[in-house]
């Protein structure tokens, strides 16, 4: 890759998890799920909602970084109580950074370990991904593809929906559950399998299938005849990135070093 | 009726054992004065209902926390709270792990005196599975099945304003009040700490819509101005990254005890002194996320 970055790549991937979605609410939870949803406003969907990261809604995505002379284009209102009640309307697509997914699509960003009275380590808690899940879209972003991000067998603590049968209880609503995407350091996955099974849906130039599945902790659908390398970035989804977006380059921090 | 009391004095009233509500979010906020207060008492085995910050890791490095109802804890500044971790990993306190929105929906519930409040939030989660005293309900109206959010009534809730008269009008200036409302409807006592107290007359109707709860749910006052710090009060001050990065690494018994002796266990002035004087905190720029 000579003329951009993977975080670059990734972003210009992720980006694509909100084409379509019509006027909802983009959250991105950090850097690069932040700056995807943000290029996808100002590309492909401009009728996308976010946020100023704090209480408004603003007509043009800020940029990350110290904001110098930026002054954020507000538009409308959309504090911490607005966002229960958008998302509890099905109004949003977010992008979140779980430490733990399974074959079913469930998260975890809760606690590793399998005694919730003393775990190995604590994490942040579910926060609002029970509720996120069950309500609205969402996609995922993992910076460093392995075995420990891609579990085998469920994740360690259910904090976030995925489409298990047998978490399924009689007489729950399901037709709210919307998984889209999920962009790695090594590919772009989807839920187009059989019964929402994670697929390969794009490898990342220079990525193998093998290295994929070598690094994922389950079985992946593998078609092979759908599968294509990842769009490249076109100049000017960069020269967004680079020059409005993302200046001081926090996005080539939120990546692993090399592969 | 006046309603102002000292620190002192006001959390004299919290007995051992209370469920305690902390008003803000994460290190925003929070009324770290009155939690520094409670601290300083003997009282302790306290149940917290908070969107945690350093409230809730302050608390548990005091060893006060017998539960914790939380969706979260963090310190903004870092995503983890390292003092709330300590006293996971280590096994030391019970917890109720919930959704955001569920606690949100079990405070409004206690707040409107009802038993629970439905939700989807949690169906198919760990939510249900780690906390069985959590029940799921049939609609009567569809059959479909939900979640029966029980109703997080609390002893006491502790909120930190920007200003307030002797009565408890109170005014959070902040662009989010996040869901100090809830907290304050749901609990049997209210205790605000506020950056100043106003007299009654200074309040106009422009003023009012920054008036979040009625004075009715306000039952004492405290005079604490930077009564936030280490975290933010926006439009006021920042959170101060670099005192949250001491707290974060007073980690170990001794480094504690050294933070405990040096900012908590002393008066609220010269706790302003301590962590580098008024004109520092008011310089504190508000964060930008």
């Amino acid at each position: 890759m000579e003329n951009f970055t993977l975080s670059e790549l990734c972003i210009c991937a992720a980006s694509e998890a909100w084409r379509d979605d019509g006027e909802v609410l983009a959250t991105g939870i950090g850097i690069i799920p932040r700056l995807a949803a943000s290029l996808a406003k100002l590309t492909h969907s401009p009728e996308l909602m976010m946020t100023d990261g704090e209480a408004y809604l603003v007509s043009e995505p800020v940029p990350v970084g110290r904001r110098g002379d930026y002054i954020p284009k507000i538009e409308g209102y959309m504090n911490y109580s607005r966002v229960f009640l958008n998302l509890w309307k099905g109004h949003r697509h977010a992008m979140t950074g779980p430490v733990q997914i399974d074959k079913y699509g469930q998260t975890n960003i809760s606690f590793i370990g399998h005694n919730n009275n003393k775990p190995k380590a604590q994490l942040l808690g579910a926060r609002g991904f029970p509720g996120n899940t069950i309500n609205h879209s969402n996609s995922m972003f993992v910076p460093r593809h392995d075995r420990r991000s891609f579990v085998e067998g469920e994740v360690d603590m259910v904090s976030g929906l995925g489409y298990n049968p047998s978490r399924r209880m009689k007489g729950m609503r399901e037709d709210f559950i919307n998984l889209k995407i999920i962009v790695s350091n090594l590919a772009v996955l989807d839920f187009k399998g059989p019964d929402h099974q994670i697929r390969i849906k794009s490898l990342h130039p220079n990525v193998t299938l093998k290295e994929v599945q070598d690094n994922t902790g389950f079985e992946l659908v593998i078609d092979s005849a759908n599968i294509t390398e990842t769009p490249l970035p076109s100049d000017k989804q960069l020269s967004i990135i680079r020059e409005f977006l993302d200046p001081e380059n926090l996005r080539e921090k939120a990546l692993p070093d090399g592969r | 009726m006046d309603k102002v009391l000292s620190a002192f004095e006001a959390i004299s009233t919290i007995e051992s054992g209370m469920t305690i509500g902390i008003g803000g979010w994460g290190s925003r906020r929070k009324p770290m004065s009155l939690i520094r207060e409670l601290i300083k008492t003997d009282k302790t085995d306290f149940t917290l209902v908070s969107y945690g910050g350093p409230d809730v890791g302050m608390l548990c490095a005091a060893e006060k926390v017998k539960k914790l109802i939380f969706g979260f804890v963090t310190l903004e500044t870092s995503p983890l709270e390292p003092h709330f971790r300590k006293a996971r990993q280590e096994g030391k306190i019970d917890i109720m792990e919930i959704d955001e929105g569920m606690m949100n929906l079990g405070l409004t519930a206690a707040g409107m005196r009802l038993p629970f409040n439905v939700t989807r939030a949690g169906l198919g989660t760990d939510v249900l599975k780690l906390n069985p005293d959590i029940k799921t309900i049939r609609s009567p109206y569809s059959d479909e099945t939900l979640v029966a959010m029980p109703a997080i009534p609390l002893d006491i809730a502790l909120l930190h304003v920007h200003e307030t008269d002797s009565l408890g009008n109170s005014f959070i200036f902040g662009p989010d009040s996040f869901f100090d409302e809830q907290f304050a409807r749901a609990a049997s006592r209210v205790i605000i700490s506020s950056e100043r107290i106003i007299q009654t007359e200074e309040i106009n109707t422009e003023k009012t819509i920054w008036n979040r709860f009625e004075r009715s749910l306000v039952s004492t006052i405290v005079e604490a101005k930077f009564g936030a710090h280490p975290t933010s009060a926006a439009p006021n001050y920042g959170f101060d990254k670099a005192h949250l990065e001491e707290y974060s690494n007073s980690i170990e018994p001794d480094s504690w005890k050294k933070y405990f002796d040096t900012f908590i266990n002393i008066e609220n002035t010269e706790y302003i002194h301590a962590v580098g004087g008024e004109e520092f905190i008011s310089s504190l720029e508000v964060p930008v996320f």
